[in-house]
């Protein structure tokens, strides 16, 4: 991303506005459907998958995720299924 | 032997990334195990407790959802900066800085009203297990927003000097400051369901 042209950065600015949008509504969707007082296993489900959408457009995006070198996508895939046995481990238990 | 770090401001010929950017991601992988190590003792501990109370029921809910917009906003205001600069402009990378800087005390101003009322109701960490995770994990958030606030700081006064020796070192410095701070507002992402809605 640090070798991007001034042109390429400008679009990305219009992505950045566009992606803010996005997670300012999916927040208050989020906070809407809490009010709702839906079963827990279905509230559980909705948050987790609101709040995972929102936060694969900050990596994507913001983090610039959307064009990344090899071994960022390595380390990451590693990070991930240490993190999946972290949250496993209770479950499991 | 030089104890210089070598490309800094070049991507190493082998990882085509500066060592900075590795150097962070590296951090921000340890990050991850630090907080999924907590949101592992979080779901250990709710889904063995007899009774958990909704996370509403205790918490300001109009509150935290004002501090997820502040702190998505800085996200904006983050990437901006860095955008700026590589589109030389540093005089707008200094206001979106500064921006940045004043949304994550903000955040901190909104959380403090939040802990002092719990407080003043007699809610600390050891009142019961709710309270001890509500606590612990956004007081460790809240010390990585203090720790970006620092840095960003500092890459807005005299960290900034460097833009006119070496922008792209310094470009690439704002870089990696912003994947710290949109990785400490993708924790709250997770927070704020977590231990507020559910």
């Amino acid at each position: 991303m640090a070798h991007a042209s001034s042109e390429d950065i400008r679009k990305h600015v219009k992505v950045y506005f566009a992606v803010f949008a996005a997670l300012a509504f999916l927040t208050v969707l989020t906070v809407a459907v809490s009010y709702l007082h839906l079963p827990l296993p279905k509230a559980i489900l909705v948050a987790l998958v609101v709040a995972s959408i929102k936060g694969a457009l900050v990596a994507t995006f913001f983090m610039h995720l959307s064009s990344e070198k090899k071994i960022i996508y390595a380390i990451l895939l590693l990070t991930v299924f240490f993190f999946a046995v972290l949250l496993l481990i209770p479950v499991l238990s | 032997m030089s104890a210089e770090i070598r490309y800094i401001s070049k991507p190493h010929p082998v990882s085509g990334l500066t060592n900075s950017k590795l150097g962070i991601w590296c951090f921000l992988a340890s990050e991850v195990m630090l907080f999924g190590g907590l949101f592992s003792a979080y779901i250990l501990l709710r889904t063995s407790a007899v009774e958990w109370p909704q996370g509403a029921s205790r918490l300001n809910v109009p509150l935290a959802t004002l501090n997820t917009l502040i702190l998505i906003i800085s996200s904006v205001t983050m990437v901006m900066s860095w955008a700026s600069l590589a589109m030389k402009e540093f005089g707008k990378y200094r206001k979106y800085m500064g921006a940045t800087v004043l949304l994550g005390f903000l955040f901190l101003v909104v959380k403090s009203f939040e802990y002092g009322h719990k407080f003043s109701h007699h809610h600390f960490p050891s009142t019961d297990m709710f309270y001890a995770l509500y606590f612990t994990l956004t007081g460790l958030h809240g010390l990585h927003v203090i720790g970006g606030i620092i840095v960003n700081l500092y890459f807005l006064f005299p960290g900034s000097a460097l833009w006119h020796k070496d922008p792209e070192q310094f470009t690439g410095r704002i870089e990696a400051a912003g994947l710290y701070w949109h990785f400490v507002d993708l924790v709250w992402i997770f927070l704020f369901p977590v231990l507020y809605l559910l």
